[in-house]
């Protein structure tokens, strides 16, 4: 019988966050080790399981899988989530794409300067409302269906609602200029995977504080 | 019957050159619409194909595609280049996803601050030599084989050469502790379609010069400094 997924990473969100969620969304259990000194991190470097030097690391099917979109593409074929032809495929990659651009931007925030976030959040926040925002509610609006892609729960559905509740951290009422997102949300936090997902003790991980960041900095020597 | 794929980007390499070359491996003609000023690229915008408002966006079989990784990911899979099954097209992810790092790196360097550039350029080949191209020289030598993945052309070999060419023109003896490297290079360039696209008159774009620097920093509105920012965000990309 397969082992479980073990996903290597710090005890956080930063690029490992994505692959939780799809992982959770799709139902699958899966066990963590969590990077808190350097000497863990050196050791994988060390044994040969990280390609390049880089965490995230997830071992699954007897792969060291690394580089988070290689994960997730692989998760999301793996687990019927990338819909049924190569047209749909692309769609999905073109609004994962887009929605990890817009995340990635938050996730780098708190290892900016200080005095730089008010106007990264800031930022963030003005680049969701015009440009990524108005696309998936237009996508929503277009076809009147309760998925982005396919009339059917796929990635790409995942990374948006990933995405929603962590901008909703930053601006609780940026959904509301956004009705169809509106729906969109609940719908899908609804999803029984997705809802045990976002109930306490899951394995869903906090937004960064400053332990985090200390903690990334000295595993990575940065 | 359906028209060739038609490209939209400035004149120049950028994040348009990876999809230049799978295309051309795969044999595939295809035009080019290029903007050359920051006006004609807000026209680009205003038309409403681009649909994060960012290029590269291809037009191919009915669909605007826009996110390079998106666009690669169709044409490799559409032409048959992206493994023959999902074990090898997550190794094919892995091995395009260290270049992409390394090649970005190597693109932004013409936007490096006059006082930094010594340096970057340092760092750009120590990460080479040290991180990424030990990589592929063990994945070539652990499997003896011709090809990275699945012992066929794939759309890692084609970006690996690609890097591989890029690297040399920042410094021409860049492989030489990687003698498995330079056998794949001759190897690869010696397949027809390649070998085509690496001749002179070719769609394959030259490095950036001095006048096509100028006109990328109008169309894009890159700040000062910028290059530095995105090494840090390389380096703390974690």
């Amino acid at each position: 019988m397969a082992a479980k997924p073990k996903l290597y990473y710090f005890r956080g969100r930063g690029r490992m966050e994505s692959i939780r969620w799809l992982l959770a969304a799709a139902g699958v259990e899966f066990d963590e080790v969590f990077l808190e000194k350097k000497e863990q991190f050196e050791k994988l470097e060390k044994d040969g399981r990280l390609l390049f030097g880089q965490v995230p690391l997830v071992e699954m099917d007897g792969m060291m899988l690394t580089q988070t979109r290689a994960i997730l593409s692989y998760l999301a074929a793996k687990y019927n989530l990338y819909g049924k032809d190569l047209k749909e495929r692309v769609r999905i990659d073109m609004y994962v794409d887009g929605t990890m651009d817009l995340m990635m931007m938050i996730m780098l925030t708190p290892f900016k300067p200080p005095e730089e976030k008010e106007e990264n959040l800031a930022l963030i926040v003005k680049k969701a409302k015009a440009r990524y925002l108005p696309v998936f509610e237009k996508i929503l609006k277009d076809h009147g269906e309760d998925f982005l892609v396919g009339n059917k729960f796929s990635w790409a559905d995942v990374q948006l609602i990933e995405a929603i509740l962590m901008m909703e951290e930053i601006n609780a009422s940026i959904l509301s200029d956004f009705p169809l997102l509106k729906a969109f949300k609940t719908r899908i936090s609804s999803i029984p995977t997705i809802k045990k997902f976002l109930q306490p003790g899951s394995q869903r991980k906090q937004p960064p504080d400053q332990h985090y960041v200390d903690t990334v900095k000295h595993v990575l020597q940065l | 019957m359906a028209g060739k794929p038609r490209l939209h980007y400035f004149n120049g390499r950028g994040r348009m050159e990876t999809v230049r070359w799978l295309l051309a491996a795969a044999g595939v003609e295809f035009e080019e619409q290029f903007f050359e000023t920051r006006d004609e690229f807000e026209k680009l915008i205003q038309g409403g194909t681009l649909m994060f408002e960012q290029v590269p966006m291809v037009e191919i079989d009915g669909m605007n595609l826009v996110e390079t990784r998106a666009i690669l990911r169709y044409i490799a899979a559409k032409y048959d280049l992206y493994g023959r099954n999902l074990k090898e097209q997550a190794w094919i992810d892995m091995y395009v996803e260290g270049l992409k790092d390394l090649s970005d790196m190597i693109m932004y360097f013409p936007l490096s601050l006059p006082e930094e550039k010594d340096m970057n350029l340092e760092y750009i080949l120590e990460r080479a030599t040290s991180r990424f191209f030990p990589v592929y020289e063990k994945a070539l030598r652990n499997h003896g084989q011709d090809f990275l993945v699945g012992n066929r052309l794939s759309w890692a070999d084609i970006q690996l050469l690609e890097v591989i060419l890029m690297a040399e023109e920042c410094k021409p003896s860049v492989l030489s502790d990687f003698p498995l490297l330079q056998e794949f290079k001759a190897r690869i360039s010696h397949i027809p379609t390649i070998n085509k696209f690496l001749q002179p008159g070719s769609q394959r774009k030259p490095p950036l010069d001095e006048e096509s620097i100028k006109t990328v920093k109008n169309i894009f509105k890159f700040e000062r400094g910028m290059f530095l920012k995105n090494m840090a965000t390389i380096v703390a990309e974690y």
